[in-house]
């Protein structure tokens, strides 16, 4: 069943006339014949969960939102950066329309009349086929001042974004969108409340609002029979990493993951096994291959202790280090920690430091501990999930890993040594026979 | 030294480097070499300039004047996107973005005028381009290339670290024309291990890829078109079967892609998805090797 990528790779499907031919901007046209609150009720008997990484109700989020006359925006999160994640790229290449058309429907349900795209910078090509597609949509009339004749007036900028993980966190995102560092905001007031210029805001992911289209097309009740009972729908999810066919799949959620990893992506290379993967990017903390049959939607992955996430599966496989993976996450939310909460900023810095530790033969098993404690002091403390985001997934591989965490501390002790004995030998200081210690000779 | 003027990042030849912090602890264990040494400061520190005091005899960078000479363009681009926001201030990263396409980088200059366009302080625009990666602190050559190489989970998983390197010797002999840096997740994992050329994604790439990158770049070439991303088509196989309900696609040439002969064609892609006006005789079916 493919919704979101329905013909996707038919040529021309970014242009107005395809997507026109296909049926695009239907939906619109029912959307628009139905009250705001019955277009609402149709995205909230859909069940549609977001996307984006918390899963959260798009329905109730959008009913969180006062109604009546204010000046209240939608903004679209397409600041696509969790490692691991590309689904919303190849959305917005291929079909920018569908994310169109379900921002209207999306604004026009939570009675909005401002939109934005906020699109990570790096994305400049799909930047420039939204700006077109936008352009063109607004020519046809389906953006402005009463679009088709209805009630309904939006105007959609797109905003490109400048590199910074922290702007895909929704009040990170609206500091950047309103010309400042992105640094996150404490919560409560929650956007639906108070966001951009301090009016209430709507936040979706891409995936989510090209998803809206469908739902009204389908009806919300018919949408919510695919899927699970509680995770509703299909998802696109990326798969990558050592797997032989990496790429985006649209799947209905609740399919077990090895069909994903193994059917779909055709699983890791000759003669590889999975060792370890993350079920919805580098934020989730991992799970083994014993876990591979848990089905994937948001429930199962919850009650495995890790979370569907942004939908990417990053897998690795026995040919690669704990250590070396550990090491990879702990230093990119080092390097994206925006610095404003201290056990974010400090936590991330220190675990890339007890990393190298381990790495330079300096750290003894009770290291591992200490980084534990550290990730047990980010979680829940900080402003925003991004130190929560490292501290997961490294507890979770120093929980799930340990004995060959452990091992590593003591290779690297021994090659350490072994080089410092090198040294000491060059130096002529010690007698290469006499075993791995300098012995003082005695007077 | 100008009110303009400033350090923003280590220089390893800083004066202010403090030799004596950070070695000398004593013990065997000096000796041992670990990771890289991190520059450090007076007291140890590893802010540059931490402890040296505000000049209180310097103007404070205000407002500038609006009458400040901009360059046209420059003005038009900042003032045709604050007019996009309610409210103005939203325009600075796009206003910074093209102050560094035309000067090449932020330069103290650049601020200055976008400063005096968006009336607002420089301060505010340092702090707004300091914080984020796309947008340069440093000098750069103006006209040059970048070069962002992906080295996060999935691209090092298969092999980005050594592409790195391989990227970064092979620039080495550009004279500063390419850019290389490492980068963080750019979104294309699925064609791992991936760099972003100009902004244009190109991938799988392996080490021995670099030197053909870097000649393409400076013989202005587009650089190796049968694997840039856009005319990569979807991985899911069902998505592949129903493309064929609708004839094979069309191989539409890209209007940079002059030279390009048919063998090198990618023959498993379709068309590039953006709009590119083709002339009928141009646009002719491609053979489908599925």
């Amino acid at each position: 069943m493919k919704l979101l990528f329905d013909r996707i790779d038919e040529p021309g499907l970014n242009t107005l006339a395809v997507y026109e031919r296909r049926g695009g901007y239907q939906a619109l046209r029912k959307a628009l014949e139905m009250s705001p609150e019955e277009a609402l009720q149709q995205i909230t008997d859909s069940g549609l969960r977001g996307r984006g990484g918390a899963g959260f109700r798009m329905g109730q989020k959008a009913g969180f939102l006062p109604h009546g006359e204010m000046a209240k925006y939608l903004v679209c999160n397409a600041d696509e950066s969790e490692p691991g994640t590309f689904k919303d790229r190849e959305l917005m290449q291929k079909n920018p329309h569908q994310l169109i058309e379900g921002i209207i429907i999306a604004s026009w349900a939570a009675e909005i009349n401002r939109a934005f795209i906020y699109i990570r910078g790096e994305y400049a090509q799909q930047a420039d086929i939204l700006e077109a597609a936008i352009a063109e949509a607004e020519r046809a009339g389906y953006l402005g001042e009463r679009i088709l004749g209805s009630e309904h007036s939006l105007t959609l900028v797109l905003h490109r974004g400048a590199g910074a993980y922290i702007c895909g966190e929704e009040t990170g995102l609206l500091d950047s969108l309103e010309g400042k560092r992105g640094n996150p905001r404490l919560k409560p007031p929650f956007p639906a409340i108070e966001g951009l210029y301090r009016g209430p805001t709507l936040i979706n992911n891409v995936e989510t609002l090209s998803t809206v289209p469908h739902i009204i097309r389908m009806g919300g009740k018919e949408y919510a029979k695919l899927g699970t009972e509680t995770s509703t729908g299909t998802k696109v999810v990326s798969v990558s990493g050592d797997v032989r066919r990496p790429g985006n799949y649209e799947i209905e959620l609740g399919v077990p993951s090895r069909h994903i990893i193994y059917e779909l992506a055709g699983g890791p290379p000759e003669g590889r096994e999975v060792k370890f993967w993350f079920p919805g990017g580098s934020s989730s903390p991992v799970l083994t291959r014993d876990d591979l049959d848990i089905p994937y939607d948001f429930d199962s992955m919850a009650q495995a202790g890790t979370m569907l996430g942004s939908g990417a599966i990053i897998v690795v496989d026995d040919s690669h280090s704990v250590l070396e993976v550990a090491m990879k996450v702990a230093k990119f939310y080092a390097h994206e920690s925006c610095g404003k909460c201290v056990p974010c900023r400090e936590g991330t810095n220190w675990t890339v430091k007890m990393l190298r530790r381990i790495e330079a033969g300096e750290a003894t098993p009770m290291d591992l501990d200490i980084m534990a404690s550290v990730q047990e002091q980010i979680i829940g403390n900080c402003l925003c999930v991004l130190g929560d985001a490292m501290a997961m997934p490294i507890g979770s591989m120093i929980e799930k890993f340990r004995p060959e965490l452990e091992a590593e501390i003591e290779a690297a002790r021994r090659r350490a040594e072994a080089a410092e004995l090198h040294e000491v030998i060059a130096l002529g200081v010690a007698d290469p026979e006499a075993g791995p210690y300098p012995v003082h000779s005695a007077h | 030294m100008s009110a303009l003027e400033r350090e923003s990042r280590i220089h390893p030849g800083d004066p202010r480097l403090d030799e004596g912090s950070g070695a000398g602890r004593g013990g065997p264990r000096d000796r041992r070499r670990t990771s890289a040494p991190v520059p450090r400061f007076g007291h140890g520190s590893r802010v540059p300039g931490w402890d040296e005091a505000v000049d209180l005899s310097k103007d404070p960078a205000l407002i500038p004047d609006p009458s400040t000479p901009v360059p046209a363009e420059l003005r038009q681009r900042i003032e045709a996107a604050m007019a996009k926001y309610p409210d103005r201030r939203s325009a600075v990263i796009p206003a910074l973005h093209a102050a560094q396409q035309l000067h090449g980088w932020c330069s103290p200059e650049a601020i200055h005028q976008v400063a005096a366009v968006m009336q607002v302080t420089p301060a505010y625009l340092t702090s707004v381009a300091t914080f984020y990666d796309m947008l340069e602190t440093e000098p750069e050559r103006t006209g040059h290339h970048d070069v962002y190489v992906c080295t996060n989970i999935s691209c090092s998983l298969r092999g980005a670290d050594p592409l790195l390197e391989a990227m970064v010797a092979a620039a080495a002999s550009s004279d500063g024309q390419v850019h290389v840096r490492s980068f963080e997740c750019l979104g294309a994992c699925d064609i791992a291990p991936m760099a972003s050329v100009d902004g244009e994604y190109i991938g799988p790439l392996s080490p021995e890829d670099a030197p053909r990158v870097v000649e393409d770049l400076l013989a202005g070439r587009p650089v190796l078109p049968d694997r840039q991303l856009r005319y990569r088509r979807c991985a899911d196989p069902e998505v592949a079967e129903e493309a064929g309900e609708f004839g094979p696609p069309q191989d539409l040439p890209r209007a940079d892609a002059a030279g390009l002969g048919a063998a090198e064609r990618a023959t498993d892609r379709p068309g590039p998805t953006a709009a590119i006006e083709v002339t009928e005789d141009e646009a002719r079916p491609e053979e489908d090797s599925r």
